[in-house]
């Protein structure tokens, strides 16, 4: 789960992990009134979107005065802001976070993440801040240090002073970096993260280490004994199909294409994507209607498909292990006669009772077209869907 | 035959009780796993379906009954102590199916078995199977077929898939290991390979990956230097978008890493047969085995 930049400042701020003070505005009158609170010659307003790149992309911009306030935050709230991980499509700004301006003397990079490879966390840090990790993970590996976390004692402080030293702080720069890492640690920990970037993390002038911006993920594993979280969840910032989908318990991510698809399996569900791509087509969508493929999600799952307008053709293909074929047709039957379904269905069931199902299927009167094999499934598929378009 | 899963292996089944865990265990009996006993913590002294003898730990399911592998069915919550319990009474064969256990559970799982000679398949898995002999998991027995070819993958339905294709051509497998699909696992590819490389009733293995972290490249460098077996692979997620978890916990390209195409190079550089389509896992490995 993600959350915005003022949220997780928030959270770092109730574990002592030092940032600006700042406050969110959804009006260009509560900014100004935010500015007024902060009281600072400089106000930084940065538009709150989950996405990064938002300074290059125009949403984050320095103030002078109130006046200056009022003028960019009335510019940047609404507008449609652009970035490398928006796409194209861009995303509407709503929000604002209103901040006290701070004199940078250093702009550094630390975070934390899973290292897979090893099954630890790692703490991670770089003097090239403000840049994106993945750009110096490439060009210069060497830059970021890496200080992996045994699960058994935790972060200690010699680690954080060994980045801190490395980062070629000194003075007392040092023993408030090391205070920022535990403190940003136990943060981690606590909300059961699954990231936190701080990207720049600054050292002002005075000696201070702040948090200039934060980009904090969650574990949706660990949802359940975190009850302060999901209220933290801003729908706003998700593909509205795909929140609908949700509610259904449904795993659907949506995509650019016009070949629908309904899979069973998170694998075979990416597996059959790639089928379709490579029989010519594009995938409109993921959809892995997980274990208990019946009526009720055969159905929901059609539904969220069929709201894409651009899907022309629907693949179902599953493998029915514990699920039983017959009884995924029985509810592709009952879904498509309850629907208005009015695209091409072609459907590949394999495994537990796939045969009852196929003669099922034939006997149901409805216009199904059935693929033996999901290579076979994927080239019809992928010609339906040529068709109806040739027709309109 | 086989691996891991042997015709010496005595199943316990933890969270025996529960709606998975009591379906899963009576289809395992079904196949004819030796399922000797159950674990439910407050329903010990009962029976699972008046032949298994239900225990409230799992240390005294193995004293009574000498278990020597787990299957656990517990809830996310509940799984990464379950766990821990089979390896505290001495346990070598581990299979957690349970999906959604949190990541810093399975971290401090790892650690608490590291170096305790445990095999831990999962979590978020299908299971082990060697078929003729028995399963530890959630897959359909039918669609196996007892033979020399080893699979292993992070996926349940791609994995029968892959199965159904091979067992459709007459290849049959050795072992089939579901290696679980959340970014913290027990046996990854490379300790798998291990356990096949070593196995003389395995000819060829089918390694099933799909995108999100380096654990496919990681296979391939240590495949180039010591797989002595031919290997065919399909990496799921060629049309993934980056930034978006496909389904598994542990399925995301992240930071422009952990993409299909990636894997797919690395394992082609290492000298693996590389199926572009999923359609191909079957045939390819046929035309493997006739060379």
């Amino acid at each position: 789960m993600k959350i915005h930049e003022y949220q997780g400042k928030d959270i770092l701020r109730k574990f002592n992990v030092p940032v600006p003070e700042g406050y969110v505005a959804f009006s260009v009158g509560e900014a100004v009134e935010n500015a007024k609170k902060l009281g600072t010659p400089v106000v930084v307003v940065k538009a709150q979107i989950h996405a990064g790149g938002r300074g290059k992309g125009g949403g984050v911009k320095v103030a002078r005065g109130l006046h200056e306030v009022k003028d960019l935050a009335g510019q940047i709230l609404g507008m449609n802001l652009v970035t490398h991980q928006t796409g194209p499509e861009g995303r509407e700004v709503k929000k604002l976070l209103i901040e006290q301006g701070v004199d940078i003397e250093r702009e550094l990079y630390l975070g934390m993440v899973l290292d897979r490879s090893v099954s630890r966390f790692v703490m991670m840090a770089s003097t090239a801040g403000g840049m994106e990790i993945e750009k110096v993970a490439e060009e210069t590996p060497e830059k970021i240090l890496k200080e992996w976390i045994d699960p058994k004692i935790g972060l200690q402080p010699f680690q954080a002073r060994k980045l801190a030293f490395s980062l070629g702080l000194s003075g007392k720069q040092v023993n408030n970096a090391v205070k920022f890492m535990l403190s940003l640690y136990k943060a981690f920990m606590a909300n059961d993260c699954s990231l936190a970037e701080i990207n720049p993390l600054v050292v002002t002038k005075s000696g201070d280490v702040l948090a200039l911006d934060a980009k904090i993920n969650f574990d949706d594993s660990a949802l359940y004994r975190q009850p302060h979280l999901p209220e933290l969840r801003d729908i706003d910032e998700e593909e509205p199909l795909e929140v609908e989908a949700s509610k259904y318990n449904l795993n659907y991510i949506k995509l650019d294409g016009n070949v629908g698809c309904m899979v069973n399996g998170a694998g075979l569900a990416m597996a059959t994507m790639d089928i379709i791509k490579l029989a010519g087509g594009e995938p409109a969508n993921f959809l892995d209607v997980g274990g208990g493929a019946n009526v009720e999600t055969v159905r929901n799952g059609f539904k969220i498909i069929l709201a894409d307008p651009n899907v022309k053709a629907i693949l179902i293909n599953i493998f029915g292990g514990i699920v039983r074929c017959d009884r995924v047709a029985q509810g592709v039957i009952e879904a498509v006669k309850t629907i208005d379904v009015n695209v091409p269905v072609v459907v590949r069931l394999a495994g537990t009772n796939a045969e009852e199902a196929a003669v099922m299927l034939k006997n149901s009167g409805l216009d199904f077209i059935v693929g033996d094999t999901i290579g076979d499934a994927a080239q019809k598929v992928v010609a339906a869907a040529k068709s109806a378009r040739a027709k309109k | 035959m086989s691996v891991l899963l042997t015709q010496n292996t005595k199943v316990v089944v933890q969270g025996i009780t529960g709606t998975e865990g009591s379906f899963h265990a009576q289809q395992m009996i079904d196949y004819n796993t030796k399922v000797v006993a159950g674990v439910t913590p407050g329903k010990g002294g009962q029976t699972f379906y008046e032949i298994i003898p239900i225990f409230n730990t799992v240390q005294e399911a193995v004293k009574a009954t000498g278990a020597n592998a787990s299957v656990i069915f517990v809830p996310p919550s509940f799984a990464a102590d379950a766990i821990m319990e089979a390896a505290d009474a001495g346990i070598k064969l581990i299979v957690a199916i349970t999906e959604n256990i949190p990541v810093t559970d399975m971290i401090m799982v790892y650690e608490y078995i590291a170096g305790k000679g445990i095999h831990l398949v999962g979590p978020n898995c299908p299971g082990v199977i060697s078929p003729g002999i028995g399963k530890m998991g959630i897959m359909p027995g039918f669609i196996h077929l007892p033979g020399r070819v080893g699979v292993i993958s992070r996926s349940g339905t791609l994995t029968y898939e892959a199965v159904g294709q091979l067992t459709a051509l007459g290849i049959g497998q050795s072992t089939c290991i579901g290696i679980g699909g959340d970014p913290v696992i027990g046996t990854r590819f490379i300790d798998a390979l291990k356990v096949f490389n070593e196995d003389p009733d395995t000819d060829a293995v089918v390694m099933i990956g799909e995108i999100g972290g380096t654990a496919e490249e990681e296979a391939a460098a240590w495949i180039k230097q010591y797989f002595k077996k031919p290997v065919v692979s399909f990496i799921a997620g060629q049309t993934a978008p980056p930034g978006r978890r496909m389904g598994h916990a542990g399925a995301i390209i992240s930071g422009g890493k952990g993409t299909a195409a990636d894997k797919m190079k690395a394992l082609q550089e290492a000298g693996i047969h590389v199926c572009k389509s999923p359609a191909e896992i079957g045939s390819t490995m046929k035309k493997v085995l006739e060379k």
